[in-house]
C-alpha cells in the first residue's frame, strides 16, 4: 500500500517513524534498504513531537539512495570501497529536507556508484521489483523506487544521471522526477557524471513530488552549477501543445508499453490538450553520445577512490600496488568497464574521434530539442522500451543493458526536466510509466500537468 | 559491431585507470570493451563539421564568490579519522620510493 505525505501530518512523529521502520523490516525480502538509521530517526522524531523541530514535512519519514551523505549510519554507494564509510557531513538536499522536519529512516540500494539500470550491480545484493519479485527494480535508484511503491515512506530521494530515477519509477508504478540540470545542489552526493548528475525524488502523487522538489531546489554556494531557485508550484496551463516522440513509439517498443502511453495520450486529449506526432531523428545517436561522455566523466570523478584518504585500502607495502588493488577490490565489474571506457575515449589519439565528437553531437541534440520547444510545450513517450525485465536477463551483455536507457538519456544530455508518471499496468500486471519532457526550468509545469490528469482519473 | 580490443589494450587501459585486474577480468574486458566501443562508434556517421562542443548545460557563466576564507564544513580531526591509516596527525601511506 502506498502512502502520501498528508497521511503523516498531525500524527505523532515517533509513531510515523516506528511504523515506517517496521514496514521496511517486514518487507526485507525485497532488499530495498541497505541500512536503517533507527537511533537518529527516533531522536529526531522525539524532537518533532516536542515541538523543537517544525516545518512543512514535520515528522514525515523518507529514505535516501545510499549515495547521499547522511549522518546516523554509513554511506556506501553500494560499494565495497565505502562499505564502512561514515560521512562527516550531510548532503545539501538532506539538510534542506531536515530543515523542514522530514526524517530520514534509512538508505536504499543502488547499482554501485549509480552505474547501472537494474540495481543488480550492488555489492550488497539485488533489489526486487515491487510488483514481481522475479524482476528487477530498475536502477540505479532501485531501492528508493521500491521503498516508495511498497509504502515504507511517502517519498524517497535519488539521483538521475541517465534515467536512474525515471526508469525505476516506471518499473514500480510511482512518480519519478528528474529536474532541470542545476535545480538541486549536488553537494554531498557521490559524484558520477558531473555534467548530467541531477537530484530528484520519488512520490505517489504529483503534489507530494512538487513539495519535495520545492524544498530541495535552490542555489547552493557549495555547488556552483546550481541555478537560482526557479521552482514554484504553478497551475496547469490550458490547451497545451504536446508532441509524441515518433522514434520512441516504434514496433521495437513493447506493445503493452505503447498501449499504456497511448491511453495516457487519450486522457491528455480529453483534457483539452493538442497532441501530435513529432520526429527527432538525432535521438538514434543519443545513447552512443551518453556512453562516451558519461564514462569519460566517471573515469575522472572516480579517480578519487584510491584507498588513501578514505574508504577501503588493500594491504600492500607498495604504493602503486595499493592503488591498483584497492581499486580492483573496491569497484564492481560495471564500474571498471566505465572507468576504462572513459580512459579510452579521453586518450590522446582517440579524444577527437570519441569525446569531442560526442560533445559536438550533444550540441546537435540540444538544438533539435530547442527547435521542437519553439512549437511544443511538452514532449511525451515511454520511459523505457519494456516493463521491468527478469533478474539476470541482461547482466551478461553490457550493451543490451545500456539499451534499456535509450529513452531516458536524451533529456539528461540536454539538461531538460523529465518526469515518469504511472500509466497503468501491462497484461502481466507490470507497471508502465509515461515520460513527460519539458524545456529547461519548466519542471513545475510538468508536475502540474501530471497532477491535472490524476484529478481527472 | 565490435571494435578489436587486444589484451595489451586492456592492460594499457588498466594501467591508465590504476586498476590491477585479475586474469579472468582481463579476458572478459577484452570482449566487453570491444562491444561497447563498437556500439558508440556509430557516432562517427554524424556530420559535426563546424559544430561547437557542449561541455555543460547550466546556461551559467563565470559564477563568482567573494574572495574570503570560508569556514570548512568538516574539521581536520573528522577528516583524518576517515583515513585507513594515520599517525601523528597525518595520513600514513605505504613506501613511495
Amino acid at each position: 500500500m502506498t502512502t502520501t505525505i498528508s497521511e503523516y501530518r498531525g500524527m505523532s512523529a515517533v509513531e510515523n517513524v516506528t511504523k515506517a521502520l517496521a514496514a521496511a523490516k517486514a518487507a526485507d525480502e525485497y532488499h530495498a534498504m541497505l541500512s536503517l538509521s533507527e537511533t537518529r530517526a527516533l531522536e529526531r522524531a522525539t524532537k518533532v513531537d516536542n515541538g523543537e523541530i517544525t516545518g512543512r514535512l514535520a515528522g514525515v519519514p523518507f529514505v535516501a539512495k545510499d549515495n547521499f551523505l547522511t549522518f546516523g549510519g554509513t554511506t556506501t554507494a553500494a560499494s565495497k570501497f565505502l562499505e564502512h564509510f561514515e560521512a562527516p557531513l550531510q548532503a545539501t538536499a538532506i539538510e534542506k529536507l531536515e530543515a523542514e522536519g522530514a526524517i530520514c529512516i534509512g538508505k536504499t540500494n543502488l547499482d554501485a556508484f549509480a552505474h547501472g539500470g537494474s540495481t543488480e550491480n550492488s555489492a550488497f545484493g539485488v533489489t526486487h521489483n515491487s510488483a514481481d519479485e522475479t524482476r528487477v527494480a530498475g536502477g540505479s535508484s532501485g531501492g528508493s523506487a521500491v521503498a516508495t511503491a511498497l509504502g515504507f515512506v511517502p517519498f524517497a530521494i535519488g539521483t538521475d544521471t541517465g534515467g536512474s530515477i525515471r526508469q525505476p519509477a516506471s518499473f514500480n508504478g510511482v512518480i519519478g522526477v528528474k529536474p532541470t540540470y542545476g535545480t538541486v545542489s549536488r553537494f554531498g552526493v557521490v559524484a558520477m557524471a558531473s555534467s548530467t548528475d541531477t537530484i530528484g525524488c520519488f512520490a505517489t502523487t504529483a503534489e507530494d513530488a512538487e513539495l519535495v522538489m520545492d524544498i530541495m531546489a535552490g542555489r547552493d554556494t557549495n555547488d556552483m552549477t546550481t541555478l537560482p531557485d526557479f521552482f514554484a508550484p504553478v497551475e496547469v496551463k490550458a490547451n497545451q501543445k504536446i508532441g509524441i516522440i515518433k522514434e520512441f513509439m516504434t514496433e521495437d517498443v513493447d506493445m503493452d508499453v505503447r498501449a499504456r502511453v497511448t491511453a495516457y495520450i487519450d486522457n491528455l486529449k480529453a483534457a483539452g490538450h493538442t497532441v501530435e506526432e513529432v520526429s527527432l531523428p538525432i535521438l538514434q545517436y543519443a545513447l552512443a553520445m551518453y556512453y562516451i561522455i558519461v564514462p569519460a566523466e566517471i573515469s575522472s570523478n572516480l579517480a578519487r577512490y584510491d584507498g588513501i584518504r578514505y574508504g577501503a585500502r588493500a594491504a600492500s607495502n607498495d604504493l602503486t600496488e595499493t592503488y591498483g588493488m584497492s581499486r580492483d577490490q573496491g569497484f564492481m565489474a560495471e564500474n571498471k568497464r566505465r572507468i576504462m571506457i572513459g580512459s579510452y575515449v579521453l586518450s590522446s589519439g582517440y579524444f577527437d574521434a570519441y569525446y569531442l565528437q560526442a560533445q559536438k553531437a550533444r550540441t546537435l541534440l540540444i538544438n533539435a530539442f530547442n527547435e521542437l520547444f519553439a512549437s511544443y510545450d511538452v514532449l511525451i513517450g515511454p520511459v523505457s522500451p519494456t516493463p521491468a525485465f527478469k533478474i539476470g536477463e541482461n547482466t551478461a551483455d553490457p550493451v543490451k543493458m545500456y539499451l534499456a536507457d535509450v529513452m531516458t538519456v536524451p533529456a539528461s544530455l540536454a539538461g531538460l526536466p523529465a518526469i515518469s508518471v504511472p500509466a497503468g499496468v501491462t497484461s502481466d500486471n507490470l507497471p508502465v510509466g509515461v515520460q513527460l519532457i519539458g524545456q529547461r526550468r519548466s519542471d513545475a509545469q510538468l508536475l502540474a500537468l501530471a497532477k491535472s490528469l490524476e484529478e481527472q482519473a | 559491431m565490435t571494435t578489436a580490443i587486444t589484451r595489451d589494450d586492456v592492460l594499457h587501459l588498466a594501467q591508465l585507470s590504476s586498476l590491477q585486474l585479475s586474469e579472468e577480468e582481463i579476458t572478459s574486458l577484452e570482449q566487453d570493451l570491444g562491444n561497447i566501443l563498437g556500439y558508440v562508434e556509430q557516432l562517427s556517421e554524424l556530420d559535426t563539421t563546424g559544430v561547437e562542443p557542449t561541455y555543460q548545460v547550466t546556461d551559467l557563466e563565470n559564477v563568482m564568490r567573494e574572495d574570503v576564507v570560508q569556514t570548512a564544513a568538516v574539521d581536520r580531526e573528522a577528516l583524518l579519522a576517515l583515513a585507513p591509516d594515520q599517525e601523528k596527525q597525518q595520513i600514513k601511506v605505504p613506501k613511495v620510493l
